[in-house]
């Protein structure tokens, strides 16, 4: 496991002088984990379809980078910004005058908060988890948010991820916390630049307390050399509601772990996804919704387009527990193959301890209809507009999901600026 | 317009059109009748150039231009339009911003500039309103959860749209009743100039007693083996297909 670090890089953590609200006994216990743990192979059910070798065979190191212009970045012209660089904070890009009702800061500071304290690492699993606690021992910084009780944020908050040099890794380390009775949209963005096989690794805890609305657009387009491991762990208090968007247009590999503890009733969880993959791309979109409690909907919409020798897995599950009774929770993947070469792994799961549930999921993996592609074509439409009218068409309504237009523009935008295309 | 000569064209194997002739000329209207499985639907997907089948000999010159080395899109970008029989749905693509994309990519084809959005709308206002196809129904996915004559009617609504050169109507009556046959047949009256042509496959007479044909063909086992005026199809609602196959001997 050592091997994955240069060591006088970790060297240069220790040296840091680093405190912040990681507490050192979640270090430590990292720091154990990762004497002996090993990388996981497809021997290891939740890595079944995603090999580790590109990863595991390289050695990274802690940079710090710079990048002047990050026009190119900045998902909405209007919200409030925060830049990290390699997984550092850059204060001198990012906005000053943060919203009222939000405290702002860095995992590095020693934040006095107690609750902070105990919230960080709360949910997050280290046995057995090598990024996790790969993350947890070499985090140097990230954003804590804090959306203040009874908050309702105009403006969203968008936490704009560069990574930049060669082998270089990110351990970036989030917080998010919705408290009672707020309302956010919090937007992170992932991209690159002058980047090659470097890493990002990065989780972020989030909590969406009693009657608050979370609202996360995540949007990925680091360099097709690049890989990321990320993590959202979610915890959802009664009557809220949180929605997480993603969105994966790059990466080489790319792995999500979305994992949702719904501990409170009358909850509504919504996880939608689009991935759209070319070359040899590898993405893999691994969801955990947990009913614990009662009274609950889920819903899951996970949609693919998959070409070249691009591979996408998708692994839904959807727990519901023995005392979570009145559980909706509807879950759906549906993947488009543009290429014979291209693979899919979709593996939809409902797993039910309560009886009086409804939940259904479903998964299909198709071609183009090539019917409607000479129809189209018929009318005199060219065979590759006709091929990206259908393509948009089936995507579609998981881009729509997302409802902050300025998303939704840049997402069209990286569309084209990758794929063409033209909506 | 068009002249097809000595068509053979083949699916899995299986030849379907046997030595096919026809020629249209600008301002004609031919009607094509036949049994089922004579090969109709054929020649028009053969004609438009849809995948899957073999042409083994024949030629077919389109305004001058040899049709079959052209791509699906060219063929229609040069003036061919084919009415489906049985036009398929399409969720998610928006009809009217589609027939925009079409329009604007035929337009480039010719050298023209697009369409403004203005004068878009304003011609999709105009066009509907000649098959009295719902504007709502206009702007929605491509014939998803159309009723079979609104199907229809979105298909001579495109037609009108696009303004083609020869124009094939397959079976486009097929499934309508007598109103909405009224509505299709008059649309495709309303579309027709001295330069441009149609081709009507039908089963049935009754549609040309409202679209009136100046030739109807017989196509019988992948040839058109009779060629008359409109009271030819007549005879063959009357008398059916049986006593062209004696008279010829076939
Ligand atoms: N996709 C196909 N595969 C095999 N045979 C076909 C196919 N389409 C049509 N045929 C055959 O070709 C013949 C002509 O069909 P078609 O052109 O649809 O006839 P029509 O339109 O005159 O009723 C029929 O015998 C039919 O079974
Ligand atoms: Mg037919």
């Amino acid at each position: 496991m050592s091997e994955l670090l240069n060591s006088t890089e970790i060297d240069l953590i220790n040296t840091n002088g680093y405190t912040g609200v990681l507490a050192a006994e979640q270090k430590q216990k990292a720091s154990k984990i990762l004497e002996t743990i090993q990388f996981p192979t497809t021997r290891t059910e939740a890595w079944k379809y995603t090999r580790l070798g590109k990863i595991s065979n390289k050695k990274f190191s802690i940079q710090k980078g710079s990048v002047s212009d990050i026009s190119e970045y900045v998902i909405s012209k209007d919200a409030y910004t925060i830049v990290l660089i390699n997984g550092i904070i850059d204060t001198s890009l990012s906005s000053t005058d943060l919203p009222e009702g939000v405290i702002c800061s860095s995992i590095k500071d020693t934040i006095s908060t107690e609750k902070l304290n105990s919230l960080v690492g709360k949910n997050l699993k280290l046995e057995n988890e090598i990024f996790h606690s790969l993350n947890t021992q070499n985090a140097l910084d990230g954003s804590i948010l804090l959306i203040k009780e009874k908050t309702i944020l105009e403006k969203s908050i968008q936490l704009i991820h560069i990574l930049t040099g060669e082998h270089t890794i990110s351990n970036v380390r989030n917080l998010i916390v919705s408290e009672k009775n707020s309302q956010a949209h919090i937007i992170q963005g992932f991209f690159s630049e002058n980047a090659t096989e470097s890493f990002t690794n990065s989780v972020t805890e989030i909590f969406v307390e009693e009657n608050a609305h979370l609202t996360l657009d995540k949007i990925q387009f680091e360099d097709d050399s690049c890989y990321q491991v990320s993590t959202e762990q979610v915890e959802q208090a009664k009557n809220s509601t949180f929605t997480i968007n993603t969105i994966t247009l790059n990466g080489a590999l790319v792995r999500n772990n979305l994992n949702i503890k719904v501990i409170g009733q009358n909850c509504c969880t919504n996880l939608n996804g689009a991935y759209l993959l070319k070359g040899n791309q590898h993405v893999d979109n691994h969801t955990m919704v947990d009913h614990i409690a009662a009274h609950c909907e889920s819903h899951e919409l996970y949609k693919g387009v998959v070409n070249d020798k691009s591979t996408a897995v998708f692994n839904g599950k959807v727990f519901v527990r023995k005392d979570a009774q009145k559980i909706n929770a509807f879950q759906s993947n549906a993947n488009v193959l543009l290429s014979d070469d291209a693979t899919i792994n979709s593996k939809p799961e409902l797993e039910i301890y309560a009886d009086d549930v409804k939940c259904s999921h479903g998964s299909t993996t198709g071609q183009l209809d090539e019917e409607a592609v000479f129809y189209l074509r018929a009318r005199g439409l060219s065979e590759k507009s006709a091929r990206k009218l259908m393509i948009s068409a089936f995507i579609d309504d998981v881009i729509n999901k997302i409802e902050n237009k300025e998303v939704k523009t840049f997402v069209f935008g990286l569309l084209q600026k990758r794929f063409d295309w033209e909506i | 317009m068009i002249t097809i000569k000595n068509l053979h064209a083949s699916i899995d194997g299986k030849e379907i059109l046997k030595g096919l002739n026809l020629e249209v000329k600008a301002g004609e209207v031919h009607a094509i009748m036949g049994p089922n499985g004579a090969g109709k639907s054929t020649l028009a997907s053969v004609l438009a150039g849809r995948d899957g089948y073999e042409v083994t000999a024949g030629t077919v010159v389109f305004e001058g231009k040899d049709l079959l080395d052209l791509k699906t899109e060219d063929r229609a970008r040069e003036g061919l339009f084919l009415a489906f029989q049985y036009p398929i749905e399409i969720p998610g693509v928006s009809n009217v911003n589609f027939l925009r994309a079409a329009l604007n990519e035929i337009k480039e084809y010719h050298g023209e500039d697009p369409i403004n959005a203005k004068d878009f709308l304003k011609l999709v206002r105009e066009k509907s309103a000649i098959v009295e196809l719902d504007a709502k129904l206009a702007s929605r996915s491509v014939n998803e959860g159309f009723s079979g004559g609104e199907k229809k009617r979105n298909e001579i609504f495109q037609m009108a749209m696009l303004n083609p050169k020869l124009a094939i109507l397959d079976e486009t009556d097929s499934g309508l009743d007598i109103d909405a046959l009224r509505i299709v047949a008059n649309g495709v009256n309303i579309l027709k100039s001295p330069e441009n042509a149609t081709i009507v496959i039908t089963h049935y007479q009754r549609l040309l007693d409202y679209i009136v044909p100046d030739f109807v063909h017989v196509l019988f086992d992948g040839k058109i083996v009779k060629t008359g005026s409109k009271e030819l199809a007549l005879e063959l609602e009357e008398r059916g297909y049986d006593w062209i196959k004696e008279e010829l001997a076939l």
